[in-house]
């Protein structure tokens, strides 16, 4: 810089990613740094876009169900049941009571693997590599359930439009109870090497900042807004597939700071094996699909149906025309929006703990660039 | 659409307060939505916000319409915690109309007013940092167009960078 001596105190523009472990993805953040200190942060953004709502105007509405699986790929079960609860929705149909219960459980399944995704690589970035290992042997169980379902373990496609793809295999109540079974006392492993440790809690108190009014205001939900001490959740607020037959709570933390988020997840997978055991002990007889049309032509009209996702609201906005293809397909994004706020979080921190808050939003590239 | 009209004691505020701004009050598969003119859209989503407690704005997108006069419809998705509720505003813009950014009412509608210029190339006024959000700042054109073809880009980079038609 022309005339710039060594001592002068301009601020310095810094690059971090795309390609940088800790973005969890392809996330481009501009930092302004004052030395240590950040003073602004912009994201750039759109390196997995993929044009999800254009292509579901080109396919019909059950070709594009596989479509929604790829958005949040950690949690594509849920990413389902909300394209699924739509367009029911929208042809004003419910699925059967056995199809429910086995949506809930598979549902939970996954927003306990993606929580354990997210601490593991939160873990990793604060410094500690163990806690990775041992959720990637817990998530690996769950994972083999939806293996032993529907053949895959990420995009697992797991629900149709009316009820599910396929009945549960025989195995499958006994699988799950070994699941919770073997996994509770997992959760207090982790906690044994986290939640006390010193270096853990130190990096995370205090950090990244979110009260009540800013993740209103943000539009920030899930663990995000419960960390800050708001008891919402849409199972509890606005219950859909049975959400209200099953019995659990809201984790809620006072500081909303990223150690009471780290709290919160953790809970929530506690919360998520009481479900489970819950559902899995009365799965009810039944057929496996509603009555729907084999051809999906919902009426002229428009919903928007959203559910708790393991990162925050999901909703899907789809508008019909009346003919095979929706007519628009609009999905709000509970990474994009979260990470929104991040600027928010950061400003004033120190650039070493922009890579804790990064991880405390738990962002998946895909969903926010869909 | 086979809507039903919705009425109680809140849209009666605001029919008092808006009047004609909001010409359709209804609902549609028990979800509430009313239709204004874009001019008070961002007075009555701040009313929403401070006098009926819908301080969560959801969601804010467009959906294209080639066929009717006025092309695009805005729609804002709105939630009350106090009343757990859920309402969608509702507006219709013109090809080139400028709607009023509402990112100083809700931060939220920052990134999300990005996107919908983004897709659809409706600009809005006075937000503090209109730019493409998801796709590069050379894109040419707004995907979320019913005009922009599925495979338009493809063709277009196989054309220029490789100089035959594209195979598909």
């Amino acid at each position: 810089m022309p005339g710039a001596t060594f001592l002068d105190s301009t601020e310095l523009v810094l690059n971090m990613g795309p390609q940088h472990p800790s973005t969890h993805g392809v996330l481009r953040v501009i930092l302004k740094l004052d030395g240590e200190k950040v003073m602004g942060t912009d994201c750039v953004i759109g390196y997995l876009h993929r044009g999800v709502e254009k292509i579901s105007e080109n396919r019909t509405y059950a070709q594009f169900a596989p479509y929604v699986d790829r958005m949040d790929y950690v949690a594509a079960v849920s990413n389902g049941l909300g394209y699924c609860l739509a367009i029911e929705k929208l042809l004003n149909a419910e699925a059967t009571p056995r199809a429910q219960a086995v949506r809930v459980i598979l549902t939970e399944l996954n927003r306990i693997a993606s929580h354990l995704l997210w601490l593991g690589t939160h873990a990793l970035d604060i410094g500690a590599i163990t806690p990775l290992f041992y959720t990637m042997r817990e998530r690996e169980e769950c994972l083999n359930i939806f293996e032993k379902y529907c053949g895959a373990r990420l995009t697992t496609h797991a629900f149709r439009i009316g009820g599910l793809n396929w009945d549960i295999y025989e195995d499958f109540e006994k699988d799950c109870k070994r699941f919770c079974d073997y996994f509770l006392p997992k959760i207090d492993e982790y906690e044994e090497l986290l939640t006390g440790n010193r270096i853990w809690v130190e990096r995370l108190t205090g950090i990244g900042i979110l009260n009540i009014d800013d993740c209103k205001s943000y539009g920030v939900t899930g663990p995000m807004l419960r960390a800050a001490g708001l008891a919402w959740d849409l199972r509890k607020a606005q219950p859909y597939s049975g959400y209200d037959r099953y019995d659990f709570e809201i984790p809620t933390r006072p500081n909303g700071d990223t150690y009471d988020r780290y709290i919160v997840r953790m809970q929530e997978m506690r919360q998520s094996v009481r479900i489970i055991r819950q559902a899995v002990e009365g799965i009810p007889e039944g057929p496996i699909m509603a009555r729907i049309p084999k051809v999906i032509k919902p009426p002229v009209g428009e919903v928007y149906v959203s559910i708790e996702a393991p990162k925050g609201e999901l909703g899907y906005f789809v508008v019909s025309d009346g003919s095979l293809n929706p007519y628009r397909v609009r999905i709000r994004p509970p990474s994009f929006i979260n990470l929104q706020a991040l600027d928010k979080m950061a400003r004033g921190s120190l650039i070493a703990d922009i890579v804790a808050i990064i991880g405390t939003i738990d962002i998946v590239l895909g969903e926010v660039d869909r | 659409m086979a809507s039903a009209p919705w009425d109680n004691e809140m849209t009666q505020r605001l029919a008092a307060k808006f009047g004609p701004a909001i010409s359709e009050f209804a609902t549609y598969l028990g979800q509430n939505f009313m239709v204004a003119e874009t001019a008070s859209v961002p007075a009555i989503i701040e009313a929403l916000k401070t006098e009926e407690g819908f301080d969560y704005l959801v969601d804010l997108t467009a959906v294209d319409y080639p066929n009717k006069p006025e092309r695009f419809e805005l729609v804002y998705i709105l939630y009350s915690f106090r009343r757990n509720e859920r309402v969608r505003v509702k507006t219709r813009v013109l090809e080139g109309q400028k709607p009023h950014s509402i990112a100083a009412i809700h931060k939220t509608a920052n990134w999300l007013e990005r996107e919908v210029f983004d897709m659809f190339g409706i600009e809005f006024a006075h937000h503090p940092d209109l730019r493409r959000i998801l796709l590069p700042d050379e894109w040419q054109g707004h995907p979320l167009r019913k005009e922009y073809g599925i495979t338009q880009m493809d063709d277009q980079w196989v054309k220029e960078n490789l100089a035959i038609e594209s195979g598909h």
